[in-house]
């Protein structure tokens, strides 16, 4: 196979990791709402853990991501 | 397209000299990590400086960095871990503030985005942990890898997987920042470069260009509360990293 084309495909096929990351940020922030709404006057003191878990979960979409700029970019 | 890796590119500003064949030189890295430096100590001690009962802005300002700090690691390494709150604060403010800078648009440089710097600041804390957790426990330090509670036929496992993921701490530490800061830069950089392209279709691409503009708008925030989150999520790991060494043993 060219090499161009099997970085192009390579970068395409990184990205797949993405919706991992889709399905994860989705369930912390749904199951955050879910339980917010059974107790509201506890939701607050979880926003932290709330955005914590958002942020190191985002993190690894970012990294298929970062491979597939790399891959596009750099490499 | 303009190469939205080459905001990323280290320059020479002043050549200082050479060692061992190697050129030291004052580079735009350095300067902004300067600039920062330089911007928190301004507002901490400028802030500090004319105390009042009632603060003002930048004493506010100041207060809530610390409060901040200061409850982020009471609330995840207990009292104790307050003897590590010059180090933990400093590391934030470091991060945010080259976090921020980078968020400037024509020059901004942002420091993080290389693995050399997120590096040295996860083995910093890595090592850290363990002199700290070797001094202050002594061989108690190593019921870190051993949980209790756990079946003794399970064990060797249990504790292998506890000392892989130990090992593996400055790896994710390090790769979570610099992977954030470097794939959100080159997105925005990407879709600024939709709107030149679009542009140079006439009017039909400048309609085009809407699209990419107000996304390029809204990344750019989504850019800065990830700036603040990852300083935030960087200080908070180093916080859990630190309660290890400072009560080792789940």
């Amino acid at each position: 196979m060219d090499p161009i084309a099997a970085k192009y495909i390579g970068a395409g096929i990184a990205c797949i990791g993405m919706g991992g990351a889709g399905v994860g940020v989705g369930a912390i922030f749904g199951h955050y709402l879910a339980a917010a709404l059974r107790n509201p006057s506890a939701a607050q003191s979880q926003f932290g853990n709330l955005i914590f878990g958002f942020a190191v979960t985002e993190a690894l979409g970012i990294f298929s991501l970062l491979i597939a700029l790399l891959l596009l970019f750099a490499l | 397209m303009a190469d939205p890796i080459h905001q990323f590119q280290i320059s020479k500003i002043y050549t200082l000299g050479t060692i061992g064949g190697h050129e030291i030189a004052f580079t735009n890295s350095a300067l902004f990590m300067g600039l920062a430096v330089t911007g928190i100590a301004a507002l901490m001690v400028g802030a500090t400086a004319s105390r009042s009962l009632v603060p003002g802005r930048f004493q506010s300002l100041a207060e809530m960095s610390y409060e901040f700090v200061a409850d982020m690691i009471r609330s995840t390494a207990g009292p104790d871990g307050m003897r590590f709150f010059p180090f933990v604060f400093s590391l934030f403010m470091f991060i945010l503030f080259l976090n921020m800078l980078g968020m400037f648009p024509l020059g901004g440089f942002t420091v993080t985005s290389h693995i050399v710097i997120t590096a040295a600041l996860a083995l910093l804390v890595f090592l850290t942990v363990i002199i700290y957790g070797l001094w202050h426990n002594g061989l108690r330090f190593f019921k870190l890898f051993v949980p209790s509670g756990i079946p003794i036929v399970i064990m060797p496992l249990i504790v292998l997987i506890e000392i892989m993921s130990f090992i593996s701490r400055p790896i994710s530490h390090s790769v979570r920042l610099f992977a954030n800061m470097l794939a959100g830069h080159i997105t925005l950089k990407v879709f600024a470069g939709f709107i030149v392209m679009l542009g140079a279709y006439g009017i039909g691409g400048w309609i085009g260009a809407i699209l990419p503009l107000a996304l390029t708008v809204a990344l750019t925030a989504l850019e800065l509360l990830v700036a603040f989150l990852q300083a935030y999520v960087f200080a908070i790991l180093t916080c859990i990293y630190l309660n290890d060494a400072v009560h080792p043993g789940h």
